[in-house]
């Protein structure tokens, strides 16, 4: 088999999975059905051509799944420290942009690592570049941890082959 | 044993209550949209799983359990997706980010 | 509990709302718009356990989850170029690409 009939192959499960999660019946018309509607996604996939490494990163998906506890902790511990300054009565925050060096060589890489740090609280990516993010922070002291590129490590190990 | 899970699972609801309310608090007194990007970010981030863990709790082992995470699960991947679309947006559609 | 989160929530809601109605920019109503479609979601949620048909209401809330970010998506589109991608700037097809 080629690696798109495999990919094919491997999305058109997930989905199936996916269905059978979603719907719960047995019933063999029904089954038919998304038996159908599996068939028509993983073709339309193939059609627009997003059936690639980037729709579905296989080899990455176990290490993306071992960075997840890390960045609960993160996501966690930034949320707190956002809550405390918004009911503070004096509101005390310093919103800086900086711009944050991303070395992670795949788009996939790049695009966890964007994504991670808008889903902490405390910063937003503004535009990712080849090899660079900017980042809105709403504190010096968030602008200064994401500098210390800890995150942006722990992404790059995630795509290392 | 039961009391245990119903005692967690509200503990669950009242952190994802606590934070959604103060993001919502957030939402209303940041100075300008940048910042009151990141309070909406903790109604989705804490929030929203705080609330729905909370009530994955009290569903037990069901098909119900898996719709609950897996609705989790979309939240986390598409809210950040928005909120960068968002504050891409307003920065070429606006001045520069408020400065204190 | 479960009656108090959902309070918390619609608590949540107005705020969101009152953030739409002061704006100023059309950024911060979409960011509104955007937060309340989320805490619908959770709102949906809750009630389907409050009343105790929760198998059908998280599938209502799932596809709400859904059509809330491409909305927001849509919108910001929208305010960003005018259109929906219909003329202008049409993407390359399968064909055009090079192959991998």
């Amino acid at each position: 088999m080629t690696p798109s009939n495999t990919r094919s192959v491997l999305l058109g499960t997930l989905l199936s999975a996916l269905w059978l999660m979603l719907s719960g019946h047995w019933d063999v018309r029904l089954l038919l059905l998304g038996l159908l509607s599996v068939a028509v996604t993983v073709w339309m996939a193939r059609r627009m051509g997003i059936d690639d490494a980037e729709g579905l990163p296989v080899q990455q998906l176990p290490r993306l799944i071992a960075y997840l506890p890390w960045l609960a902790r993160a996501v966690v511990a930034s949320n707190i420290d956002v809550a405390r300054r918004i009911v503070t009565p004096s509101l005390p925050i310093e919103p800086v942009t900086v711009r944050v060096h991303a070395d992670q060589k795949t788009a996939v890489g790049r695009v966890v690592y964007a994504n991670s740090i808008t889903l902490t609280p405390g910063t937003i990516t503004l535009e990712v570049e080849e090899n660079s993010i900017e980042v809105h922070a709403l504190t010096g002291e968030g602008a200064r941890d994401l500098c210390t590129n800890e995150m942006g490590r722990r992404v790059t190990a995630c795509e290392a082959h | 044993m039961i009391d245990i899970m119903s005692i967690a699972s509200g503990m669950f609801l009242l952190v994802g209550s606590v934070f959604t309310l103060i993001g919502s608090i957030g939402i209303v007194r940041m100075p300008d949209v940048f910042t009151r990007l990141h309070a909406a970010g903790i109604t989705d981030t804490l929030g929203a799983a705080g609330v729905l863990l909370g009530l994955a709790l009290k569903a037990g082992f069901s098909l119900l359990l898996v719709k609950l995470l897996l609705m989790l699960v979309f939240l986390l991947l598409l809210n950040p997706t928005a909120c960068h679309a968002l504050a891409r947006a307003a920065l070429h559609g606006l001045r520069r980010p408020w400065m204190d | 509990m479960l009656t108090l989160t959902l309070l918390v929530l619609l608590g949540s809601m107005a705020l969101a709302l009152l953030r739409a109605v002061k704006g100023p920019t059309v950024y911060d109503r979409i960011l509104a718009a955007n937060a309340f479609s989320t805490k619908t979601v959770l709102l949906i949620t809750a009630l389907g356990f409050l009343v105790g048909e929760a198998e059908y209401y998280v599938d209502i809330a799932l596809m709400y989850t859904l059509v809330g970010f491409i909305a927001t998506v849509a919108v910001l589109k929208v305010s960003e170029f005018g259109n929906l991608g219909q003329s202008g700037a049409v993407r390359s097809t399968p064909a055009e690409r090079p192959n991998k």
